[in-house]
């Protein structure tokens, strides 16, 4: 075979979603048995009931839908009927908030763990008993005390995106060679160029591990937060459209959640990659 | 016998009764050395030569101001060593370079801690020298990876001698390499130390790499509880051909000492040292010229050196 392995993978990939939507279209495309009823009635129900047509969308409706989202992004006609754009812009600015406080509170403290052993113990039980908490279960403390549903899924996500790092950044710290901190040593470097010159660019890789870690588990829980907060986000979108029966919109909104949680992880494994030094 | 206390003068370094202990299980404590005690000269080479577990790597450490001494003191230049100091540069044994910097990047990491108020062309300027020196100019932008393991350690050597330290510290720095290799970098560093006149402590276990690198070689017997067995002067001439060195009168009477060392004395030695000894005065063995001379003649088989 001479057409290379990500060609032939590249085509297979093809098949397997021709393939998929081929049946998914034979799947809804048939009709079932109706029955009599009140034309009113009939009328309420909709097509599923008078033609037996499937209430689940083909690929077909899903397209259109998704097209139509894409033509309109950004409309905004109160507060139920806002474009997918804004949602996702309202999602993508709470994780980056939450994820962003995070990153400023997790990598010092990281530091401080890594860095003493002491500190390291008398943390550790603290981070082992709130690490498995799920991170909804802060809601309702955070409903009460901060009194601000926006301000609450900010703040989930801050309390989800904290652990990985946490723990990524003390690892990656503690675990700096010692012949790389004996070299500074040798040279009389102080501890805070250090930590600068020496401990972060050698705990970075682990570091970016623990913050790709964050950012897929952030992006897991915004849409549950905003499910439970409501108002606006991808999360409430989906809900919504769930309350409203659309199941065409509840599909387009997995796919795009899917596909931004797949560009975030992207940048940090670019930027992973930036910072990984061959050895 | 043992020779005469050095004159103060001589003593550029001096480690005075120094003492190393490990906690071991049950309370007790394990002792790797005690009352260790060792003159270096200014400008001098030492080998320091011993079995693994001798404490070699430790007497290293505490020269480098890296590992504390639980007793004891080691004076250097005049001054008790606290702590690790830019005057002590150390070439480790697995050359050490941060990865995610160049050669004139690690080098250059060295130089700016040296002179901290330099500017960025003067740091610059003494990098690009130093890693000329250890013949490695055109490979400033490499980075560690792409580097064989002979470069990286001639990066290791840059990045000491950039420091122009006062002593320079070595732990079997050529031991990862292969033998072609190693030569080279011996050669290299033999050029360079005796160019500058740099004083060098390092360890090795390699007996020839000793022989053709070192002024006196210090002979460690086994650990625990190890102890310097002799200081032998080296009888070579200080400007040594590698592919002569061989033939050079008293070679392999000096070979031969050193090998019977470690192959047994070293053993024999730690558990009953010879009456007189004396740890403060480790005996100076001098090998004297004319009987070596007959004895590389001869073949010479028993070490007939003379106190």
């Amino acid at each position: 075979m001479a057409a290379s392995l990500s060609l032939r993978a590249g085509f297979l990939s093809l098949a397997l979603l021709v393939a998929f939507l081929l049946t998914w279209q034979i799947a809804v495309s048939g009709t079932a048995k109706t029955e009599a009823m009140d034309p009113e009635y009939a009328a309420l129900m909709g097509a599923s009931a008078t033609t037996g047509k499937s209430a689940m969308p083909g690929p077909l409706d899903v397209g259109a839908t998704i097209w139509k989202h894409l033509r309109d992004p950004f409309y905004d006609r109160g507060p139920n009927d806002k474009g997918l754009g804004i949602q996702l812009a309202y999602s993508i600015g709470r994780v980056a908030l939450g994820y962003g406080l995070a990153v400023i509170v997790a990598i010092p403290i990281g530091f401080l763990i890594g860095m003493s052993p002491l500190m390291g113990r008398a943390l550790d039980p603290f981070i082992q008993l709130l690490k498995p908490v799920s991170p909804l279960a802060w809601m309702p403390l955070a409903l009460y005390t901060i009194k601000d549903s926006g301000l609450s899924a900010i703040f989930v996500i801050f309390i989800c995106s904290l652990w990985p790092m946490l723990i990524n950044t003390a690892f990656g710290v503690a675990g700096t060679r010692r012949e790389w901190l004996n070299v500074a040593r040798t040279l009389e470097v102080g501890p805070f160029r250090r930590a600068v010159t020496v401990i972060l660019p050698a705990a970075a890789p682990t570091i970016l591990t623990g913050m790709r870690i964050s950012i897929g588990i952030a992006w897991l829980v915004i849409v549950a937060a905003e499910m439970l907060v409501g108002g606006t986000g991808i999360g409430y979108f989906v809900w919504n459209e769930w309350n409203n029966l659309s199941i065409t919109n509840v599909i387009t909104s997995i796919l795009v959640i899917g596909l931004v949680g797949m560009i975030l992880d992207q940048v940090l494994a670019r930027a992973q990659r930036l910072i990984t030094f061959p050895e | 016998m043992p020779s005469q206390t050095p004159p103060q003068s001589e003593k550029f370094i001096s480690i005075e009764g120094i003492a190393r202990r490990y906690p071991a299980p049950g309370g007790t404590s394990t002792t790797v050395f005690e009352n260790l005690w060792l003159p270096m000269r200014r400008g001098e080479f030492v080998c320091m030569i011993g079995h693994s577990g001798c404490g070699k790597t430790t007497v290293l450490n505490i020269l480098a101001g890296l590992e504390a001494p639980s007793e004891g003191v080691v004076i250097a230049d005049g001054q008790a060593i606290e702590g690790t100091s830019l005057d002590r540069a150390v070439i480790f044994q697995g050359h050490a370079l941060l990865p995610w910097r160049t050669v004139l990047g690690n080098v250059a990491y060295a130089v700016s801690s040296r002179w901290r108020k330099a500017g960025r062309a003067e740091v610059e300027a003494r990098a690009r020298k130093a890693i000329a020196t250890v013949g490695l100019a055109g490979s400033e932008h490499k980075r560690p990876s792409e580097l064989s393991g002979g470069m990286k350690q001639r990066v290791g050597i840059a990045r000491a001698l950039a420091i122009e330290p006062k002593i320079l510290l070595m732990d079997e720095p050529f031991s990862a390499l292969d033998a072609l290799t190693r030569g080279t970098l011996q050669d290299e560093v033999r050029r360079i130390c005796v160019e500058t006149g740099q004083t060098v402590f390092m360890i090795t276990h390699d007996v020839d790499e000793s022989i053709y690198l070192a002024d006196r070689i210090v002979l460690m017997t086994n650990g625990p509880g190890a102890k310097v067995a002799e200081i032998v002067e080296n009888p070579l001439p200080k400007v040594r051909d590698r592919t002569q060195l061989h033939h050079a009168p008293g070679y392999y009477a000096l070979r031969n000492h050193l090998m019977d060392f470690l192959v047994t004395r070293s053993k024999t030695l730690r558990d009953a040292m010879p009456p007189g000894y004396d740890q403060r005065h480790p005996p100076v063995i001098r090998p004297s010229l004319s009987e070596t001379d007959a004895a590389a003649l001869l073949g010479a088989e028993a070490p007939a050196l003379r106190a």
